[in-house]
């Protein structure tokens, strides 16, 4: 019988690597994603695991190790946060080329600077191009429940895994979870069993070699194909995971989104606290839904734009800048996969949440109250805008800071202006 | 939020053991049978500095995840945070503001910056911890006091579940299960 | 069915995506035994077999390791990979190796 149980994201993940036993694990600590190898590291002095539990000396190392170790056969885990990941940047690319499967999970923190511990999504999707598959958890249960499932896909598409969580939101918090059964998680990922590998006795094998210009190209070229064919295996392995515990993975969840107007698409915690707008606005008889991203990378272009085009206007969510001017990551490549298709809905990003700024249910009230206005006027206005920021330009009253009086989730009833949004 | 949705939120000094009670308080609310969250607000990471920790509590699943502005319930374990922290702000009128002092609630009422006007429950855990432990440790006394306050937990229910907790935390140290066991009886009494 | 290239030397600039080893590994060793890295050489050493002691002083210091020992006893010259540096002509006390001007 699973166990019902209360761990903090942290703890869940490390139970979760209990479980699994890998091989190797290399890990050097970083705020919030410390606790992981730490907790491990108990498991492995305890004697519960087999694991060869390397402590180096910086995250460069950590990724070195496991991309050593999985070349020679081992299953190797790692885990880390904004800079460390940073630290890891050119090894990557190496893991993901050299066709690894190594799994990482990535507590999101933001980039310094300034200096900054709190989550945001800077640090994976600043990896985003890596040619890892990216996935985000809304809460402990998905991390847990994620980070089991990345063991397959990784081996099976011989791509390397970054399962993410909201650093502090979701690794810190401590809430309720459903934890397998030891023996159900080992029959899940079963053993590694690459064909070829080091330390393979028969038949020697080189890694990552140089590659010439008549070459890199072909390769890159099989490399994306491996993750386009990682759509299929992410749903297969979803399914699998599904007969075991009841609960669904895809590449994204739809929550009231059938006969929804509007909708906001957002990855990881905050979407939590959007399904709590989602349901007030429609006791209210607004017709509003939520799409969460789960799946980033490979990005379910064509499923997510299918999903987006049941509403007349959608908020895409980005925890992050990319500094493009034109909007965050998620806003690239959403509304992107929207151009080819006849029929469209307004489309507009907010950046949200940047360095821990808290993103609560009256802000998601908000913004859906902000996508009528869209509708309405037949306009969406300035498309690239941030959300909760003090600006100069607005009398304080209007700023989106903490409201004196309570209201029971209700939000404030401005008129919108569209050029207060203008960046 | 959800209309059974009970939301705390913990005042402290790095260090008092304020986020351990956070953590004491989502543990046995969880042995009762609830959907659970408990988490930190770290500011600069040193001793002594203001710490905030919040908890929900409720029979369906928490899926907000943002801090907590309207909290029920407010316990504050170090009084010298009353002039510096704005520890009632959002507490509901119809919640309760506990705080750790020797004084009475009319003595903090005037004290509370920015003014409260509900329900004020004080708590000398000064005097029960020292009693019961022989050392200053605010944090068991606080947790049966939002326990009994909020009673978001039964009585009996929680007195053998934290019992079972401290054996298990401090299973070497039987005089601590002793002493923490006696702190909290003595504190649900008189609150 | 896979198109895959397994054999070092069926991999060359004409290769399709598809045949090409995944992630560019290599599944023999030793492959660079098969580049020819010693046609730019402008010197070339000579063995003069009647005069070599077999001393083994020559091969630790070839830099290029292109003087192929066997049973114990040193052989001609690898000059697939020999790169005409003269090193060993220097050391060996036996003048059993000469060099000579490439194409001589």
């Amino acid at each position: 019988m699973p166990k019902r149980e209360r761990r903090s994201g942290n703890e869940a993940v490390a139970e979760a690597m209990r479980q699994i036993n890998p091989d190797v694990v290399g890990a050097f600590p970083i705020t919030p994603s410390t606790e992981i190898p730490q907790y491990f590291s108990s498991y492995v002095a305890n004697g519960d695991v087999d694991t060869e539990f390397i402590a180096v000396e910086s995250e460069h190392s950590s990724m070195s190790t496991c991309i050593g170790a999985s070349a020679a056969g081992a299953r190797a885990m790692t885990a880390t946060s904004s800079c460390g990941l940073a630290y890891m940047w050119e090894l990557l690319y190496v893991a993901a080329s050299d066709r690894l499967p190594i799994v990482m999970s990535v507590v999101n923190r933001a980039l310094s600077g300034p200096i900054n511990i709190n989550n945001d999504h800077s640090d994976s999707m600043g990896a985003r191009d890596s040619g890892w598959i990216q996935m985000y958890a809304e809460d402990n249960q998905e991390a847990y429940d994620n980070l089991i499932q990345s063991v397959l896909i990784a081996e099976k598409c011989r791509l390397p895994v970054m399962a993410c969580q909201d650093g502090f939101i979701t690794s810190h918090g401590v809430a309720n979870i459903e934890i397998l059964e030891d023996d159900k998680v080992k029959e899940f990922v079963g053993e590694y069993e690459p064909e070829n590998y080091l330390l393979k006795h028969d038949n020697p094998l080189a890694v990552g070699p140089y590659g010439i210009s008549p070459y890199y190209m072909e390769i890159k070229r099989e490399q994306a194909q491996a993750m386009k064919d990682a759509m299929p295996v992410i749903l297969e392995v979803g399914r699998e995971f599904e007969k075991m515990t009841g609960r669904e993975y895809r590449f994204f969840e739809e929550y009231m989104m059938d006969d929804a107007d509007v909708a906001l698409v957002v990855i990881g915690s905050s979407a939590g606290t959007g399904k709590e707008a989602v349901d007030m606005l429609r006791a209210e008889g607004k017709k509003v839904g939520l799409i969460k991203l789960r799946v980033f990378r490979p990005f379910p272009r064509r499923p997510l734009a299918a999903a987006m085009c049941k509403v007349k206007a959608v908020a895409i969510m980005d925890k992050a800048e990319s500094f493009s001017n034109s909007g965050g990551p998620m806003f690239a490549e959403a509304r992107s996969s929207l151009y080819d298709l006849p029929d469209k809905p307004y489309c507009i990003n907010y950046i949200y949440g940047l360095g821990g700024r808290d993103i609560r249910v009256d802000d998601f009230y908000d913004i859906y109250n902000d996508l009528f206005e869209i509708i309405e006027q037949d306009d969406p206005g300035d498309v690239y805008r941030y959300l909760g920021v003090r600006d100069s330009r607005y009398e304080e009253e209007e700023q989106r800071m903490i409201k004196e009086t309570y209201h029971p989730g209700a939000a404030r009833e401005y008129g919108i202006d569209k050029e207060k949004y203008e960046v | 939020m959800s209309n059974n949705t009970v939301e705390f939120r913990w005042h402290g000094r790095g260090g008092q053991g304020a986020k351990t009670a956070c953590m004491f308080l989502a543990e046995a609310a969880f042995n009762s049978g609830k959907d659970v969250q408990g988490f930190p607000e770290y500011g600069p990471e040193r001793m002594g500095a203001p710490i905030t920790a919040y908890n929900r509590i409720a029979d369906d699943h928490c899926r907000v995840h943002s801090n907590i502005y309207y909290p029920d319930y407010v316990i504050v374990v170090d009084e010298t945070l009353l002039h510096t922290v704005d520890v009632a702000k959002g507490l509901k009128d119809d919640g309760a503001l506990i705080v750790n002092t020797q004084k009475s609630a009319d003595e903090i009422r005037p004290l509370v910056m920015g003014g409260y006007s509900g329900r004020i429950v004080t708590v000398d855990a000064k005097r029960i911890s020292e009693a019961a432990l022989g050392k200053y440790f605010p944090n068991t006394p606080m947790l049966a006091a939002a326990v009994k306050v909020s009673g978001i937990i039964p009585q009996d229910d929680f007195i053998k579940d934290m019992e079972e907790s401290y054996r298990h935390k401090f299973a070497r140290k039987p005089h601590i299960v002793e002493g923490n066991m006696k702190a909290l009886k003595a504190t649900l009494e008189e609150v | 069915m896979t198109l895959r290239k397994t054999k070092a030397s069926e991999i060359n600039e004409k290769c399709t995506w598809q045949e090409l080893t995944l992630g560019a590994e290599i599944y023999e060793p030793a492959t660079s035994r098969l580049v020819n890295t010693g046609e730019w050489r402008v010197d070339r050493p000579v063995f003069h077999p009647d005069k070599c002691k077999q001393c083994l002083l020559c091969f630790p210091y070839c830099p290029d390791s292109s003087i192929p020992v066997a049973d114990g006893k040193r052989q001609d010259f690898d000059y697939m990979h020999c790169k005409g540096c003269g090193i060993c002509a220097k050391v060996c006390p036996f003048q059993a190796i000469s060099m000579v001007k490439e194409g001589e």
